[in-house]
């Protein structure tokens, strides 16, 4: 049903079980809002968004307020505009004065409504929050005196992730975000996806950052660093510094990192093919033994970490294989140790990620040998983009770099693992090889391509058909393993990503992604896809090279030493 | 004839008086009804007020020591708990009627006094220290010289349809609500009426929510009753938490079934099979009151399975609060109750439609609840005969502060504030004069003497704008400080906040800050500091105008309500803190300015030596005296002097 009501005197149509807000967004107006996620039911925490509407006698939040025929609405009456302000200044009355030295500032949503609302002094006076930072995670740090309630982190960590790490604890003034027994985030619930960063509206959240101790060891004479980025980390560069997404970037990009001072550049791909071989190897054993399926993907350490901590009964279906991240670290640091004649102890592997999580992954214990850490330090790509303009990268006077290093050849089936439904498609590439033979015709699989929470399909391989599903945010996942264990047996394997839609969204990349620049995300690693000439890991002549020399069969069990962990129950 | 068993008393009150009740009785219905009732007695009776007012005064002492009176006597007497008769300033409460005497109350009844008073009583004098009055009772002998409980000036003005039976049934017992009268109308509804017709009955009856909204209740039914779906709630509302509001819970003490039989009636109403008391997790008396009221309720059919045969289901669950001020707001309560963090949420969907779990819910008070079976029972027109247009009906109070009676009073809507203040609480205490009347709660508003005729009921108090609220009702005498007072309650407000919107959170803190800046000394001496407490006060209307319009729910949108009365109507007490640095109430340790009386001091020394500032100079066994710019008002010299010769202004 559509009826017109009235919007700052002009007529405006509306739609029966609209908010305000909705037909706000449609006709132009912008009412700002410090707590609306979009996708998400409205809570109305911050009430920045009220309008004046006649015949209430409050003001009305217009995120959640329903459009009701007989409305005459204002918007930006000198009422509405006064109560903005006056919200502003009290959240500012107790926040902490160090808006310079702040890691959002000029990307602070805070700092930019005070603008808009031009607040220009500090109008009540009161006792400011002081900084208590929680250090506790591995990948997350929380500075709760910058935090101002708005529950968005709080509802991405339980409606999208469904672990619910974080609540309000306490009540009135003393409400504040915190964990269990207000412990520290390092708790078992939270899966370190960084999700949480993405949503914040201040600088209350933001990773643990290493890149400060990255740029002293590209300073230390005495090491070698070398870095390995993730295939979802140039498009975002590209995105961050407007340049063009063409083949050049990737050449651009290695430039960048070697005006840095990396004396090597790995792309991660390569490692992902290699982690099709194992896993392709690993489930084509699975399914022809029928055992512990449904076999569930194992690149994602948020995953992983859910897995081991909240849903342990599933263990078994997890793939071995270790994440590429931690497979390429294990081969660089052996490659440069033979080839460049560096001692074991001078490599420094920095891997840049789009990922919080994986900042967790390196340090943990199966992931080191000798106590030596496969990847030394991890650096989001924000990071990366703040080292970029540390350090006084031009992109526009760079010299694209030829990819020269060791391992620079890749299957495009390796670059799609950024994508939720890419690393399936990647994977059946080679499973289907492996159990019949054949190429896969055709290579393309497209359901299990666009921006969908979860994709299932059936693949003929051979004479089997196998089911397939790919999920991202973990709690689209609860539902599916709820299925499984229901019941439910036809699937054969599972892609899973934490983070909505797969590493393209991930934690660590830059923040305010909408659907558009996730879609030119997608787009960007679609196309190499298109034209990349190798688009299977199995044809991937490093790969054979490696495997013919160095690793014996794929899921071999030396090949399980080097390149595999043992799954086994997180002690309590 | 044989004293009837328990089964048989069972079944004579089911069939009889709920059943097949007519109004006419024979005279052995008459009897066995007027004996259960304690009318007609073979052996005295003693009813001891065991609310939490009469608790905690001592009556559980005075129980035992009547109990100990009546064993050594050897006196076969019975021994009756009753609820609060509404008069706590007199607790403990003892009532004493012998067979074919008039029932006889007395006051402040404390466990020594329980041997001299029954003593005197049985040699048929009465200790008129003690005594209050008497009960009217046809065809009984009245004490001699002892006026009538319901013409104390206390009573007089109170009309008690709520409170009809608190104070005088045992709550523990359901025969004494059913010999009076109780469940009937739930009978009536069950078999007689559609739900449609419950709904349209109580709409005729114009009853308002008595929860502070103001809603009127027949129509808020409706929406839940024709909203589709195959669950629908009832909630009865008991987590009172207004400071100095305690009328449901002498409901829920004093007479817990006609709240049970009005939650029955309203969910039959909505078409509800589960109904939940979401209790304030201090009512621990309440809880095992109301615990063994549903116990009983559900032995005698009146709650479970197919009710009086009718097909109707109900089952009553008492959940307990966990002790947030915020979960009173059906909101928030409502997510308590399913298991969370019990905030608000935003309205439009209101709980009629999109409640409890996300069905249909209805949120009532308790005392709503309890108006519902007298209405049912004497019909819409009735009530309405009751109060004034736009208020039908009575409402309770809870009557504290510094009047000479205090306690939980019911009175027609339509009488006027000065009633209650002059008549009803008996004035001021202790001579002194009357400087506002606070109502509504927390967040309700300080009424001036000028507005001290206004009429009780919904829109005669909104003209002076002030609001019902719970029915919290607090007499200012001149030693109340306004300014004190709305600190006292912004902070209440300001803990209880849930945290969950900005105005609300920051906004209350804020004023509050202000408030507590306005109340004590300056930290510099300086025209600056004085101009910036002033900035505060007007920040504080600025403040109380955004939180108000912008605030989630009733909590925040009320909050400023006493801040924004006391400026309007005593602004001179905050200029008069600001500007003069005086309290004149002299509440505001802070402002007080100390001196020296020197007919009174001995010149002993000590406050000169506890002083911290140094501000008292005097010389041994010589007056003291204190230098005012000195003195920071900390008061330890006026603890410390053991001859009062300390005083301030």
């Amino acid at each position: 049903m559509q009826f017109d009501i009235e919007i700052n005197k002009e007529h405006v149509t509306a739609k029966k079980g609209e908010t305000i807000k909705n037909v706000l967004d449609r006709i132009g107006i912008k009412v700002p809002t410090l707590c609306y996620m979009n996708g998400f039911s409205p809570t109305g925490n911050c009430r920045m968004c009220v309008v004046e509407v006649d015949g209430i006698p409050g003001l009305v939040p217009s995120c959640s307020h329903p459009v009701e025929e007989w409305m005459k609405i204002r918007t930006h009456s000198p009422r509405v505009i006064k109560a903005r302000k006056t919200l502003v200044e009290l959240l500012l009355a107790s926040h902490p004065n160090d808006c310079l030295y702040c890691e959002r500032n000029g990307q602070c949503e805070l700092q930019a409504l005070a603008a808009e609302l031009d607040v220009r002094e500090r109008k009540y006076q009161s006792k400011r929050n002081s900084n208590q930072i929680d250090k506790a995670c591995p990948s997350i740090e929380r500075d709760t005196a910058k935090c101002v309630l708005c529950g968005r982190c709080i509802r991405i960590c339980d409606e999208i992730i469904g672990v619910g790490a974080i609540d309000v604890i306490g009540r009135g003034s003393e409400s504040r975000i915190g964990t269990t027994y207000n412990k520290g985030l390092n708790v078992r619930a939270c899966v370190k996806c960084g999700q949480c960063i993405q949503v914040c509206p201040t600088g209350a959240l933001s990773e643990k950052q290493t890149f400060q101790s990255v740029i002293e060891v590209l300073n230390n004479p005495d090491l070698y660093p070398v870095i390995q980025f993730s295939p979802t980390v140039p498009a975002s560069i590209a995105e961050e510094f407007n340049l063009k997404t063409n083949k050049d970037i990737l050449n651009l990009f290695r430039a960048a990192l070697k005006k840095m001072g990396f004396r090597q550049i790995f792309d991660t791909s390569m490692a992902a093919d290699l982690t099709i071989m194992e896993e392709a190897a690993e489930f084509t054993d699975r399914f022809n033994k029928h055992r512990s399926l449904p076999m569930f993907t194992s690149c994602c350490p948020s995953w992983v970490k859910f897995v081991e901590d909240i849903r342990p009964k599933f263990l078994e279906n997890l793939s071995s294989a270790r994440s590429p991240q931690q497979m390429m670290g294990r081969l660089i640091k052996q490659y440069i140790t033979s080839s460049a004649g560096q001692k074991s102890k001078n490599v420094f592997i920095v891997s840049v990620m789009p990922c919080t999580a994986k900042k967790y992954e390196a340090g943990l214990d199966n992931q080191k040998e000798s106590e030596v850490p496969f990847v030394d330090a991890v650096i989001t790509t924000r990071e990366l983009i703040k080292m970029i303009r540390l350090l006084g990268i031009d992109f526009s006077g760079l010299e694209p770099e030829p990819n020269d290093s060791a391992f620079s050849i890749r299957s495009s089936a390796g670059k799609l693992f950024g994508i939720s439904g890419g690393h399936l498609e990647g994977v059946l590439r080679t499973i289907g090889f492996m159990m019949t033979g054949q190429e896969m015709n055709p290579l393309k699989i497209n359901d299990l391509r666009g921006l969908k929470s979860r994709k299932e399909t059936r693949i003929k391989i051979g004479k089997h058909f196998i089911n397939v599903v790919s999920v991202s945010g973990l709690a689209n996942v609860k539902t599916l393993l709820d299925e499984i264990e229901a019941g439910r047996n036809d699937i054969h394997l599972v892609e899973v990503m934490t983070c909505p839609f797969g590493c393209i969204n991930g934690g660590g990349q830059p923040k305010g992604s909408d659907e558009k620049s996730l879609k030119m995300r997608m787009k960007t690693i679609y196309d190499v896809d298109e034209e990349e000439i190798i688009k299977v890991a199995h044809k991937n002549p490093i790969i054979k090279d490696l495997y013919e020399k160095f690793l014996a069969k794929p899921n071999s069990d030396r090949n399980k030493e080097l390149l595999h962990v043992s799954r086994c129950p997180v002690e309590l | 004839m044989s004293a009837p068993n328990t089964q048989q008393i069972k079944d004579f009150l089911v069939e009889k008086i709920v059943k097949n009740y007519s109004g006419f009785f024979d005279k052995g219905t008459a009897d066995l009804l007027a004996q259960i009732k304690r009318e007609k007695i073979s052996h005295p009776v003693v009813y001891i007020g065991m609310g939490t007012c009469g608790l905690i005064a001592g009556s559980d002492k005075t129980f035992r020591a009547a109990e100990k009176y009546f064993e050594e006597n050897k006196v076969d007497a019975e021994l009756v708990k009753v609820g609060c008769l509404g008069l706590c300033s007199a607790e403990p409460l003892m009532d004493v009627q012998l067979p074919g005497k008039t029932r006889i109350s007395f006051q402040h009844v404390t466990e020594e006094k329980v041997e001299d008073l029954l003593n005197a009583v049985f040699h048929h004098t009465v200790m008129s220290e003690n005594a209050i009055g008497q009960y009217r009772f046809h065809s009984h002998e009245e004490w001699p010289g002892l006026g009538y409980i319901e013409q104390l000036p206390f009573f007089a003005l109170q009309r008690r349809n709520v409170l009809r039976n608190t104070g005088n049934i045992s709550p523990f017992n359901i025969n004494d609500y059913l010999a009076n009268g109780g469940y009937r109308s739930l009978f009536k509804t069950v078999l007689n009426y559609t739900a449609e017709k419950v709904c349209e009955i109580i709409d005729q009856s114009e009853l308002r929510g008595r929860g502070g909204g103001g809603y009127p209740t027949g129509k808020k039914w409706s929406v839940a009753l024709n909203t589709g779906s195959d669950q629908k709630y009832l909630i009865c509302n008991a987590d009172e938490s207004d400071p100095g509001a305690f009328m449901d819970r002498t409901l829920l003490e004093g007479d817990p079934h006609r709240v049970i039989e009005g939650i029955a009636i309203a969910a039959y109403a909505i078409g509800a099979n589960k109904a939940y008391i979401y209790l304030r997790s201090e009512y621990k008396q309440s809880l095992s009151i109301l615990q063994n009221a549903l116990q009983q309720a559900k032995e005698y059919g009146f709650l479970g399975e197919n009710i009086f045969g009718s097909g109707v289901n109900l089952n009553i669950l008492i959940h307990q609060g966990a002790g947030a001020f915020i979960c009173g707001e059906e909101t928030a309560l409502i997510a308590s109750l399913e298991g969370g963090r019990g905030i608000p949420h935003e309205k439009p969907p209101y709980p009629a439609e999109k409640g409890l779990f996300g069905h249909p819910t209805i949120v009532n008070n308790v005392e709503t609840l309890a108006n519902i079976p007298a209405i049912l029972e004497n019909g819409p027109l009735w009530f309405k005969s009751i109060g004034k247009k736009g208020s039908t009906g009575t409402k309770v109070f809870s009557l504290t502060g510094k009047g000479v009676n205090s306690g939980t009073i019911e009175i027609p809507m339509g009488i006027k504030i000065s009633d209650i203040v002059n008549s009803i609480a008996g004035g001021v205490k202790d001579g002194k004069k009357l400087k506002a009347v606070q109502l509504g709660g927390p967040s309700g508003v300080c009424i001036p003497l000028k507005d001290m005729e206004t009429e009780i009921g919904f829109d005669s108090l909104q003209v002076i704008g002030a609001s019902l609220g719970l029915g919290g009702l607090i007499i200012l005498d001149e030693d109340t400080c306004m300014v004190n007072l709305c600190r006292y309650f912004m902070e209440f407000l300001q803990k209880e906040s849930c945290g969950k919107c900005i105005p609300c959170r920051e906004g209350t803190k804020r004023m509050l800050e202000i408030l507590d800046s306005t109340i004590r000394r300056p930290k510099e001496e300086g025209s600056h500091d004085t101009l910036e407490r002033f900035k505060g006060v007007v920040q504080l209307e600025t403040l109380a105008e955004v939180i108000r319009d912008t605030s989630l729910c009733g909590l925040g949108q009320n909050a400023p309500n006493p801040v924004l009365s006391s400026l309007k109507w005593f602004r001179e007490e905050y200029e008069e803190h600001i500007f003069d640095r005086k309290c004149q109430a002299g509440v505001c340790h802070d402002l007080r300015t100390y001196f020296i009386d020197p007919e009174l001091c001995t010149g002993c020394n000590v406050c000169q030596k506890k002083c911290p500032e140094n501000a008292i100079i005097g010389s041994v066994k010589m007056p003291h005296f204190i230098i005012e710019s000195k003195c920071t008002g900390c008061g330890i010299c006026f603890d410390s002097c053991k001859f009062s010769a300390i005083y301030f202004k």
